[in-house]
């Protein structure tokens, strides 16, 4: 049987559901044998989000135009899409921007207001990628094929859910162990 | 004393003429999810989660107001009734802004346990994102209008046990919101005894203790129904 092409991306998150991911131990040789990493900010160097990949994580909420571009490319490119942790499923903290009414207000706390003198909004189109007016989870833009939430999800419970993968079934994601939020 | 018979989900149940549906179905052992209700307190039909099917009645009806009746044949765990279960409970999470990581209640909130409950791993419905604002002005207690489903639990604790009846519900549709006193900052409504009822009877992170922080709130669940079995059937002890 061939590898299972496996990725992970990073969005709008805090990179905690990768963390907690690389917390899967000694549970990470058994991933390593069943899967060929093609894409991921923890476990590969490559630049470029590959096709035909089998499954893939997807950490983060959609907050950028850089998010929007690469979760529609992974979605064209992936079979098996997970929707990984709070900020992906609900959009969690990255969202609390939304209740501020558009991008300014925040743009502006954290550049100007608190910023010394030398303050400046950055703007660089092709550089810097312009925030979205509002913050959405993923399965607001693109179809999702598993959700597992989770603040980080603990590394039992993505464990729970990647292990029935590997072997080519469908978790069952049910109580408290499986889909508390937070 | 008159008694009803009955059958929920296939199973025969006696109760007493004048109990509803819910206290009947826990009479029987079949769990029915439910928000709004609070033993010790009134019931008002506020979240529709108790939602029960009864055989020869086209409307659904919500548990927790309806009596049960003589030969009533229900059903309280059809694929129909699950599905609106996990459509309340998507809703209520699409409307108001939930941050289970960095909420008071995270791991103590009753609308998380039903969430598990109902199997809702993700809302279908766009979140409103609406803006509400949080009051801190009580010296012991904050409300954080970002959290608040609107079950009233609060409103009924504080009028019906504490009898200071500072809650109310004012405005209308999405903009409906849960008012201290004359819709005043809650530490200058005079009637608040600051007893803390309402704290303990609000299902989730919207009226906590200051000082707690992410996770940090405890709620004593069950000392509304300990307080009203005291004063009316003299239980002193729980
Ligand atoms: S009130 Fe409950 S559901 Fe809402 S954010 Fe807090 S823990 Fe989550
Ligand atoms: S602390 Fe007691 S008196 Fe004050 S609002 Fe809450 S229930 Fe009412
Ligand atoms: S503040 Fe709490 S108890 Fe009161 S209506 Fe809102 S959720 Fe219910
Ligand atoms: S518990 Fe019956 S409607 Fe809320």
């Amino acid at each position: 049987m061939d590898k299972i092409k496996f990725a992970t991306v990073w969005l709008a998150g805090c990179s905690g559901c990768h963390m907690s991911f690389l917390d899967l131990d000694e549970f990470l040789f058994d991933v390593a044998e069943a899967v060929d990493v093609v894409y991921s900010p923890v476990a590969s160097d490559i630049k470029h989000y590959p096709d035909n990949v089998d499954v893939c994580l997807v950490e983060g909420a959609i907050a950028n135009e850089e998010n929007l571009e690469l979760l529609l490319e992974v979605r064209k490119k992936t079979k098996f899409l997970i929707s990984f942790g709070d900020c992906a499923v609900t959009a969690n903290v990255p969202a609390m921007r939304n209740m501020l009414n558009g991008t300014d207000p925040v743009l502006k706390r954290c550049y100007l207001e608190l910023s010394d003198d030398s303050g400046q909004i950055p703007k660089d189109p092709h550089i810097v990628p312009e925030l979205l007016e509002k913050v959405q989870p993923i399965h607001h833009i693109v179809d999702v094929d598993l959700f597992l939430p989770g603040c980080p999800p603990s590394a039992q419970r993505i464990k729970d859910a990647i292990a029935p993968l590997l072997k080519e079934e469908k978790p069952v994601m049910k109580g408290r162990e499986m889909i508390k939020f937070g | 004393m008159s008694v009803n018979t009955l059958k929920i989900d296939g199973i025969d149940v006696a109760v007493e003429a004048g109990t509803t549906i819910l206290k009947a179905a826990k009479q029987a052992g079949i769990p029915i999810p439910t928000l709004c209700h609070l033993e010790g307190v009134s019931d008002v039909g506020a979240c529709r989660l108790c939602l029960v099917e009864i055989k020869s009645n086209p409307n659904l009806v919500p548990s927790c107001v309806t009596e049960a009746l003589e030969a009533m044949e229900i059903l309280t765990q059809t694929e129909q009734l699950q599905e609106y279960r996990k459509m309340i409970v998507e809703l209520l999470f699409a409307e108001g802004n939930h941050v289970c990581a960095v909420c008071v209640a995270n791991n103590n909130c009753q609308l998380q346990d039903v969430a598990i409950e109902v199997g809702m791993d993700h809302t279908r419905f766009n979140y409103r994102f609406p803006q509400r604002d949080v009051d801190l002005s009580h010296p012991l207690f904050g409300i954080d209008h970002n959290r608040c489903i609107l079950c009233t639990r609060c409103v009924r604790v504080c009028a019906e046990i504490e009898t200071a009846h500072v809650w109310n519900v004012a405005f209308r549709g999405a903009a409906a919101k849960i008012v201290s006193g004359l819709n005043q900052p809650w530490g200058d409504v005079d009637a608040c005894t600051s007893c803390g009822k309402c704290v303990d009877a609000c299902p989730t992170g919207s009226i906590f203790r200051k000082g707690d922080t992410t996770a940090e709130t405890t709620k004593d669940r069950s000392k509304v129904e300990f307080l009203s079995n005291a004063r009316e059937k003299h239980q002193w002890t729980r």
